[in-house]
């Protein structure tokens, strides 16, 4: 028979009043401490890099396409295999299933076959004793191309209609029509330019064969399941042969959603060929290199606006550079357009979105997934338009927005126009901008300050201060609908304690953490009684990425049902093993209460309650599951409901301009962000002030440059710059906008947080223009492209004296 | 064999390469993982470890005081094994006393300061530094500083200098024995017998040869065998051919502990810095008597690069672009060139050659830069370019320094650093400016003559045409500051200015009652 853990006499039948009345510790809306924030000070957070390596180890190197298009004509890799240490050395020809590892679409060899598409693709791969010596090998490889004609940039792919995929198109009304008779019709167009993802962890995964003839993977990936699936397909497995482990990634941004499975791919194929463990860590070179990034993306608009500014049609342009393969590009562009509106009505609106195909690494997700570049656009033609009208941007921003409405814009029946329904059919509803705005506005002092930099820049000869204040409204679901789903696994065990377990990834998000708390919540008990650990695919199958900022929307409703089905046997069982109704059964601060038909309570501790349920027979454990519900997108029509909700926020900056060498820095920044409400307000205030410096340094120094033989210059810290420590705005005021649960039945009505703050980021730059703007008194919109370099601002400077000079010279 | 202690405990290493670096020698050798390489490159700072060495102290009427260890951040991916030789190294896996854990840590806990925990290790260890360096409350200017080298691509830092600014509130805990540890008893040059051939080596470690050297007597006896050696003192560079470009390099000599090439002596018109000074030991004698100058090292790599990377370092490298070369050619400095047989004085705008190449010879080495002081009626000025402010490499770097006599320019003297191939002087512009009277007129024209002296390159850093016209503005802004000296001109001052809305750094904290409902 088996023994139950004795229980600490305190807890055991206890009557003591104290501990009773103290609440449970750690729910949900608390802001309890990230659960590795102790072992990540100490260095005792294992990432996959740091686990104990077997003697037989063997690392990874890989060697890649020098040309950006070429066939291989000719390869030699004998001396490769000859090198000291070498175990292994693979081509496609040594992979026995599947060749192709495109995540949804083909066009992503694991090692090239013939035709190489950017520059370090990946060819061969070698497996050593030690990672110097693999790297050392890669160089010995002789390799002969035939170099075939190149496409690098969007320009060239738009001339070529050299697409990955088909472009797409959003209509909604007449937009020539609107844009012929608007009072005032201006065109525009930006380029703006990709991201590296820069997680500080770099790639890596490490395999280790298993008796069945599968693959134990150790990775850092936000899709545990398609390295799982890719991993089986590449060896010519079953998928069940396969697990896959992710404790933590030490960033992933989505940059490790599709890129991590080609390492772990590499090294199974190689663990397989030696029957030893292999670990495949990328260099940060080689990581900048072969792995993708954020698309740049090229887009126009043609705007027509009433005397005030409205909008009365767009037609909007957005093409990504997709680089070599699909990837996730087509639902990138898809995002960017149905973000090109940002929170805007566009009225009568044509977007259409092109998928560049160009020699270069394949783009991927980051942060936003296309939103953010399409969003560039709506900001960009907003501050054009209130430099031709001559308002403050700010107050043609709130004319615009959705559901803002205008006595003197009827609809076609007369009525007055409700303007709350987006280009792509969805209707924008709990709508909390204009009131957010307003608020911020406020508590930023937004026009005070306004006059007091106009004074400033009327005084100062050179420093000059920009101010802007720009929205975020971002759809959240995948728009791919059958991703909206998510599982979770919940035991409790004899002595109280629960594990939790869900198909989330952790990568510094919090998730981890949010989804104990709903747990801690569902019972009532405190959080460190639950113990989190990794994402393993035998443990919850089939799971979508942590992406599009779902993972606490989708794990916390999962875990949330996996909770309810545990408590309902738990309620039916207290309800007979205490002979009462089962209305009259609770749990509340860690205990179980029992009120009797007298009106009396009995508190039973949660780990006794557990114990007595166990010997009962009830089951303590189960599976969780949750779909979105509301979702639909018709790709043929362009119509649907694509999201669930909106997440919405806004950020104020005021900056200063050096205007005889370009540079600059961020003043203040004031932020109000809307969380609905908060399953842990100090994870999402986190949140949202890292995702607004990782925004603000796409749009600033953060500078990806390619040569014209299609090589990554920026192949390194030295050379690409994320914001330091002193780039953090010097005066940072971030606050959550309060009393506003999602409108919406999610997990506690919270809000996804995770990408929609990182579009607050763009504040800064709208500013930047602003400063730049000032020189003329703000009659010239200036030229700006990102990232807003130094040079990029001097370069706009100089555009803005010249235009001026111009039109003094055509006066005169 | 070198001897160094680690966490509180000696180890010796003799077989192991001179390429190994302190990073993975502590991952690999000492299953010491908690220290993460983020980049290898020496621009995350994920690596970061503490860096001891015991400073004596002279007593009062003679005598020398024992000294403390006394502890700085440097980056352990870019530090060779070798250098650690006597001292005393930190990492992150001891700063914990069993659960009790160092003000740094409970600070960041608190502030929650960690996302993804991938940079934290090395944050922690920046702060450590400054925790054990800066007594009270330390200002805006040391926290970003101290933090100045090191990236947090998830938090936007703000609760990161929020610990920082609050972590001296705790009480000192933490695992003190690791800090000052005994000095070994016995020394590892007393050795006798087995010793006897490595102690003539001086202290070389075997599998390719890496020695420490003490003096540079050894120094010139070893150059004169070895010229093909290689010479480190901080590594800030060299290491990168090792963990960028997966070279080996089979001959190191360190140089780095030499007392003689670590003197900063001031006397009469000059000031004589030995070669192998840090960044961190000039900045005093800067501050001092270049200001400007001493501003420049805020933006010249980041604390743990300047914790060990040196001026003699800096020129040797013969990087085009600087930082320091630029700045010491327009000052008029010399260098010291000495080998076993030779001893000479170069003016160093004669060094730099060509790209990459001095005018060192073989079995030379820099013992030491003479700089000229500035007279009452100079002003040196000193600009960076750069994408960004904390560790980047310039675009562009320029110093002058002016003659000033009747608000005329008497006499000029320029230094530009990544606009040609090698740091150099603009003559066609110091003519242009010579004789000038101070006006922003006369300072744009004569900046026209830059495109005659120069023809930069479009790199990564930057396009030709950026480099010009942002040269071109430097020296306008010359003409405005010489013309306006209080006034706040530049971005880098901004945060010391009342230009700033407030100069308190986030006002908001997680320390209101709300954040801990």
């Amino acid at each position: 028979m088996r023994k139950l853990i004795d229980l600490p006499d305190n807890a055991a039948g206890s009557q003591d009043l104290p501990v009773r009345e103290r609440p449970s510790k750690g729910k949900t809306g608390s802001s309890m401490k990230h659960e590795s924030a102790e072992k990540h000070v100490t260095g005792k957070a294992v990432y996959v890099d740091d686990m104990p390596e077997y003697p037989n180890q063997l690392h990874v190197a890989v060697g890649g396409s020098q040309h950006a298009h070429a066939r291989i004509k000719l390869m030699n890799l004998s001396a490769v295999r000859a090198a000291p240490g070498v175990e292994a050395v693979i081509t496609v020809k040594d992979v026995p299933g599947h060749t192709d590892i495109g995540p949804v679409f083909p066009g992503d060899p694991v090692l090239v076959e013939e035709i190489c598409e950017y520059v370090g693709q990946p060819i061969f791969a070698v497996a050593a004793k030690s990672f110097e010596q693999a790297k050392k090998a890669i160089a010995l490889a002789e390799i002969e191309y035939e170099v075939l004609d190149k496409v690098l940039t969007v320009e060239q792919a738009l001339e070529k209609n050299h697409f990955v995929r088909p472009t797409h198109q959003h209509v909604r009304g007449d937009s020539s029509k609107a844009l012929a008779e608007a009072t005032h019709r201006i065109q525009g167009q930006q380029y703006v330019k990709g991201q590296e993802h820069f997680y500080l962890e770099g790639q890596v995964s490490s395999v280790m064969p298993t008796e069945d003839g599968g693959m134990m993977v150790y990775t850092s990936s936000q899709h545990p399941t398609e390295v799982q699936k890719l991993v089986a397909e590449v060896l010519n497995v079953s998928i069940n042969k396969v697990q896959v482990d992710v404790r933590r990634m030490g960033g992933g941004f989505g940059g490790k959603e599709t890129q991590a499975a080609p390492l772990a791919c590499i090294a199974a194929l190689l663990a397989n060929k030696t029957g030893k463990p292999v670990k495949y860590r990328m260099s940060r070179h080689d990581d900048m290199v072969m792995t993708g990034k954020r698309h740049d993306f090229l887009n126009t608009y043609d705007v027509g606006v009433d005397e005030q500014g409205i909008i009365q049609g767009a037609e909007i342009m957005v093409a990504g550079k997709c680089g070599n393969s699909p990837d996730l590009s087509d639902a990138i562009v898809d995002r960017a357009m149905f973000h090109s509106d940002n929170a805007y009505y566009l009225n009568n609106a044509t977007v259409t979105g092109h998928r560049c195909k160009t020699h270069t690494v394949s783009a991927t997700a980051y942060r936003g997934f296309g939103g953010p570049q399409g969003m560039m656009v709506a900001e960009l033609m907003m501050d054009d338009i209130a430099r031709h009208v001559g308002e403050d941007p700010l107050t043609i921003r709130k004319r615009n927005l959705y559901g803002v409405k205008h006595d003197h814009i009827k609809t076609a029946d007369g009525q007055v126009d409700e303007r709350n329904q987006t280009h792509y059919g969805q209707t924008v509803e709990h709508n909390v901008l204009p009131e957010l705005i307003e608020q911020l506005e406020a508590s930023s002092d937004y026009w005070q300050r306004r006059e007091e930099i106009k004074a400033f820049n009327a005084n100062s000869p050179f420093m000059k201060k920009g101010l802007a204040l720009t929205p975020v409204k971002f759809g959240i679901s995948f728009t791919v609908q059958f991703l909206n789903q998510a599982g979770a696994l919940v035991h409790i065990y004899t002595d109280g304690s629960i594990h939790l377990n869900h198909g989330g990834t952790e990568m510094g998000q919090g998730l981890f953490l949010k989804v104990a708390q709903v747990v801690a919540e569902e019972f009532q008990v405190d959080l460190d009684t639950i113990q989190v650990s990794s994402t393993r695919t035998d443990k919850v199958p089939n799971t979508s990425p942590t992406a599009a900022s779902s993972g606490s929307d989708l794990n916390g409703m999962a875990a949330r049902d996996a909770c309810l089905r545990i408590k309902e046997g738990l309620f039916k069982f207290a309800s007979e093993h205490y002979g009462v109704a089962e209305d009259k059964v609770r749990l509340q601060s860690n205990h179980l209460v029992v009120t009797n038909d007298a009106g009396e309570e009995q508190w039973v501790p949660f780990a006794d309650f557990v114990q007595q349920a166990y010997m009962g027979r009830v089951p303590l454990s189960s599976t969780g599951f949750y779909k979105t519900p509301k979702i639909h997108y018709d790709r043929e029509t362009g119509k649907g409901r694509p999201f669930y909700y909106y997440a919405n926020g806004a950020a104020v900056s005021e900056v200063l301009v050096d205007t005889l060498t370009g540079e600059y820095k961020v003043l203040r920044t004031d932020i109000l962000h809307d969380v609905g409400r908060s399953l842990n307000p100090a994870i999402d205030i986190g949140q949202i002030e890292g995702a607004f410096v990782q925004g603000m340094g796409w749009l600033t120094t953060e500078e990806l440059v390619w040569d014209n033989l299609g090589k990554l210059q920026s192949n390194g810290p030295a050379t690409y710059k994320i914001p330091a420590v002193g780039d953090t705005p010097m005066d940072f005021r971030v606050k959550l906008l309060e009393d506003r649960p999602n409108g919406e039945e999610t997990v506690y009505r919270s809000k996804a947080v995770g990408e929609p703050p990182f579009m607050l980021g763009i504040a800064v730059w709208s500013a930047l223009r602003d400063a730049v703007s000032s020189i003329s008194d703000y009659t010239i919109s200036p030229p700006m492209n990102t990232p807003a370099t130094p040079e990029c601002v001097l370069n706009s400077v100089m555009a803005v004296r010249e235009q001026m000079a111009n039109t003094d010279a055509a006066d005169a | 064999m070198i001897k160094f202690c680690l966490n509180g405990r000696w180890v010796e290493e003799a077989d192991i390469s001179p390429n190994m670096t302190v990073l993975r020698y502590l991952r690999t050798q000492q299953s010491l993982t908690g220290t993460k390489e983020g980049c290898g490159s020496g621009d995350c700072g994920a690596c970061s470890i503490l860096l001891g060495e015991k400073v004596d102290v002279l007593k009062e009427g003679g005598g020398v005081d024992a000294g403390k260890w006394h502890y700085k951040a440097i980056n352990g991916c870019i530090t060779f094994l070798s250098q650690l030789h006597g001292k005393s190294v930190i990492t992150v896996d001891a700063l914990a006393d069993g659960q009790q854990l160092h003000p740094a840590q409970q600070a960041m806990v608190d502030y929650h300061g960690s996302q993804c925990g991938f940079c934290t290790p090395g944050i922690i260890m920046s702060l450590a530094a400054l925790h054990q360096n800066v007594d009270g409350e330390p200002s805006q200017h040391q926290i970003l500083d101290a933090l100045s080298g090191n990236l947090c691509r998830c938090t936007g830092y703000r609760p990161i200098i929020d610990a920082a600014k609050n972590m001296h509130s705790y009480p000192a805990t933490g695992n003190v024995e690791i800090w000052q540890p005994e000095e070994l008893v016995s020394k590892p040059v007393e050795h006798a017998g087995v010793e006897a051939e490595t102690r003539t080596r001086f202290r070389a470690m075997k599998k390719g040869q890496a020695w420490v050297v003490d003096d540079e007597t050894q120094l010139q006896e070893l150059l004169s065998e070895h010229p093909d050696a290689r010479m480190v003192a901080g590594a800030t560079d060299l290491a990168l051919e090792v963990t960028q470009f997966h070279k080996s390099i089979n001959k190191l000599v360190s140089i780095g502990s030499i007392p003689s090439l670590k003197t900063i002596d001031v006397q009469g018109d000059f000031i004589t810095i030995g070669s192998a000074a840090t960044y961190a030991e000039i900045e005093p004698t800067l501050k001092t008597h270049y200001p400007e100058f001493a501003a420049l090292l805020d933006r010249l790599g980041s604390r743990q690069v300047r914790n060990n990377g040196t001026l003699g370092g800096n020129i040797g490298n013969a990087s085009p672009i600087g930082d320091t070369p630029p700045v010491l050619i327009a000052l008029g400095a010399e260098i010291e060139l000495v080998s076993k047989n030779t001893h000479r004085w170069l003016s160093l705008d004669k060094f730099f050659l060509d790209y990459k190449q001095t005018a060192l010879q073989s079995c030379e080495y820099i013992r030491a830069i003479r700089i000229p002081r500035l007279k009452e009626n100079q002003a040196l000025k000193v600009y960076k370019i750069s994408k960004r402010i904390e560790d980047d490499i310039s675009a562009v770097l320029a110093a002058f320094v002016f003659t000033i006599d009747d608000n005329k320019v008497t006499d000029v003297r320029s230094g530009f650093g990544g606009m040609a191939a090698i740091p150099k002087a603009a003559c066609k512009l110091e003519k242009a400016l010579l004789g000038q009277t101070i006006s922003e007129s006369a300072f744009i024209n004569a900046a026209n003559e830059l495109s005659k002296d120069f023809t930069p390159l479009t790199d990564v850093r930057a396009t030709a045409d950026y480099r010009i016209n942002v040269a071109k503005g430097l020296i306008h802004k010359c003409a405005v500051e010489l013309l306006n000296p209080e006034l706040v001109s530049r971005i880098e001052q901004v945060h010391t200015s009342e230009l700033a809305t407030s100069d308190i750094i986030n006002q908001t904290s997680l320390t209101g009652e709300f954040y801990h409902a």
